[in-house]
């Protein structure tokens, strides 16, 4: 590394060198987070199939493999979809905005990536170590919206602009409960950094991860985090017996699966921030040598991975929400619950330290 | 010329172009849009002031969720364009007026005794461990509470005298009571009857 750095140094002068050397190294981390999250896509949407089939009593898909090896049958699948929707074609209906039918799926998937730029995978293993990291995170899984809105409008179709427009006001809601959750997390913690987060769930055992102090926070911020990927059962943005697909009605071909892509992103990345704001991120569930010989990376995925089973368990599982129950589900449940609950912790704040340590298990702080 | 100037320059460019596109747009979801992107290059400016609190605050507030709901009204706008151009030549003199006016306010602001370029030198770079949240929320809640309070106060208010502005009772309205809805029971709904066997005729 720091010879390469020079070798910029020598080649464009001291300031500039630095700076380009910069460029490069954050652009190779930026292709080392991305290419390893597009295969979990991939293999998500495999495992999303195999686990729905096996809870339906089928087999899934379990014809292609590579090489012809047998026991991975099934394994070729993602590959082989990807290779098919790169054949075909991206029709563009008549009466479509063409450039932004273009941009809406890239606007879905671009804030899906962006957003890991802070998040932590280890101790030390971070893109951006940034104060700000939480509110980034908010603030880009806000714009996700975008893409959803503009591919319902610029379709020029009824059925995709009424999927876009429940989105639209579907996630709105759920980012108030989502955001006050984490403004839970951040009390606990007081810091706005995500690595501090997690340092702040440090110590014996799980008994010290927010998950137990915030238990109903956690529920929130989960269910909020389902609905604002518009996973089943709050999936009636594409409702297919009402409103054919939704947004993405009239998308075809690579078109239509950057949105699917942007969607599995989504929910590994609230996967991934559940498991760090409240499953303790990187730290092992109990403070033994055996656990802690694990690195601590594979913890976060063996978190991210039990996270992710729930969000292919509500889809087998539950019919879909009808559209006003969200709504008050949203609105009346989750905003009253996370609002009472801040009031609540703000209050325990208040008492002093000494009683502070009388709690159980020290659950608060 | 270094590095941040350079991001500086590209980053004021996209967003006097954008700024100029949300006006002159013909299509008011372009103009919407563009305004999006003039909020996120704004962002960016503050990002290089050391500002991240207040960048990441304005995408997450304006871009997240104001504009939202702001393209959402301006996509179900029905626009005819020959009907706005209508009294543009008769209103060209308000209009004329109150940006003379504004431009008037803005060279005041900028180049007066309390903001001029003098007055607001280029702000030290700060160690990485300085959080401009903590300052932040220091200075709001200790210097600005009841300005600070005010303001929520005021918009509450707003909030409240838009919901009751809108809001009517109607008698005939019939509505659903969802938690009735949600927590019905069998007993509720279905009768078994247990009945003797009939003979086909």
């Amino acid at each position: 590394m720091e010879s390469i750095q020079q070798l910029f140094e020598q080649f464009f002068g001291l300031e500039w060198g630095i700076m380009l050397f910069t460029l490069v190294k954050n652009l190779a981390y930026i292709i080392a987070i991305a290419v390893p999250l597009l295969l979990g896509v991939a293999y998500l949407t495999f495992a999303e199939r195999k686990i729905i089939a096996y809870m339906q009593i089928r087999v899934g898909p379990n014809r292609v493999t590579f090489f012809g090896i047998p026991w991975l049958r099934g394994w070729g699948q993602p590959i082989a979809d990807a290779v098919k929707a790169l054949m075909k074609e991206i029709v563009i209906p008549t009466g479509a905005n063409k450039f932004l039918f273009i941009l809406a799926p890239i606007l879905t998937i671009m804030p899906a990536l962006a957003a890991w730029a802070v998040v932590p995978f280890s101790a030390e293993l971070v893109l951006a170590d940034i104060n700000a990291g939480l509110l980034y995170i908010l603030a880009m899984t806000s714009m996700g919206i975008y893409g959803v809105i503009i591919a319902g409008w610029a379709s020029n179709s009824k059925y995709a602009f009424l999927g876009a427009m429940r989105s639209a006001a579907q996630v709105v809601s759920y980012e108030l409960a989502m955001g006050f959750a984490l403004v839970c997390v951040l009390m606990m913690s007081q810091s706005l950094n995500l690595g501090d987060i997690v340092n702040g769930q440090q110590g014996g055992s799980m008994l010290n991860w927010y998950l137990i102090p915030l238990f109903p926070m956690f529920l929130v911020y989960f269910i909020s985090g389902v609905a604002e990927t518009n996973r089943a059962p709050f999936d009636v943005a594409e409702g297919e017996s009402e409103i054919v697909a939704g947004f993405h009605v009239d998308y075809s071909g690579m078109a239509f699966t950057v949105f699917f892509l942007a969607e599995y992103a989504n929910m590994i990345l609230v996967a991934t921030l559940t498991a760090i704001m409240f499953l303790g991120g990187w730290l092992p569930p109990l403070d033994i040598a055996l656990f802690n010989m694990v690195p601590g990376f594979i913890w976060l995925l063996l978190k991210i991975a039990f996270l992710l089973f729930f969000f292919l368990w509500f889809r087998a599982t539950f019919p879909r929400y009808r559209y006003d129950q969200i709504m008050r589900l949203g609105w009346k449940v989750f905003i009253p619950i996370t609002l009472i609950w801040i009031v609540v912790l703000g209050l325990i704040m208040q008492l002093p330290e000494s009683v502070r340590n009388d709690f159980p298990y020290n659950l608060w702080f | 010329m270094n590095f941040q100037d350079i991001i500086f320059y590209v980053f004021s460019t996209v967003l006097i172009v954008s700024a100029l596109g949300v006006v002159t747009s013909r299509n008011p979801v372009y103009s919407a849009l563009l305004l999006v992107l003039s909020f996120i290059t704004c962002a960016g400016l503050w990002l290089l002031l050391e500002a991240e609190f207040l960048a990441i605050t304005l995408v997450l507030v304006y871009v997240g969720a104001v504009m939202v709901l702001f393209l959402f009204v301006v996509m179900m706008l029905d626009i005819n364009l020959a009907q706005l151009r209508e009294g543009f030549w008769r209103w060209f003199p308000v209009g004329g007026l109150i940006a003379l006016i504004i431009v008037a306010e803005i060279t005041l602001i900028m180049s007066g005794s309390y903001f001029g370029l003098e007055e607001m030198p280029a702000p030290d770079p700060k160690p990485a461990d300085y959080s401009n949240t903590k300052e932040l929320g220091r200075v709001l809640y200790t210097e600005y509470v009841y300005a600070f309070e005010l303001a929520a106060v005021l918009l509450l208010v707003a909030m409240v005298a838009a919901i009751a502005l809108t809001l009517r009772h109607r008698e005939d309205k019939k509505s659903l009571d969802v938690a009735k809805q949600v927590s019905v029971r069998k007993e509720d709904r279905l009768r078994i009857v247990s009945m003797a066997a009939e003979k086909k005729e």
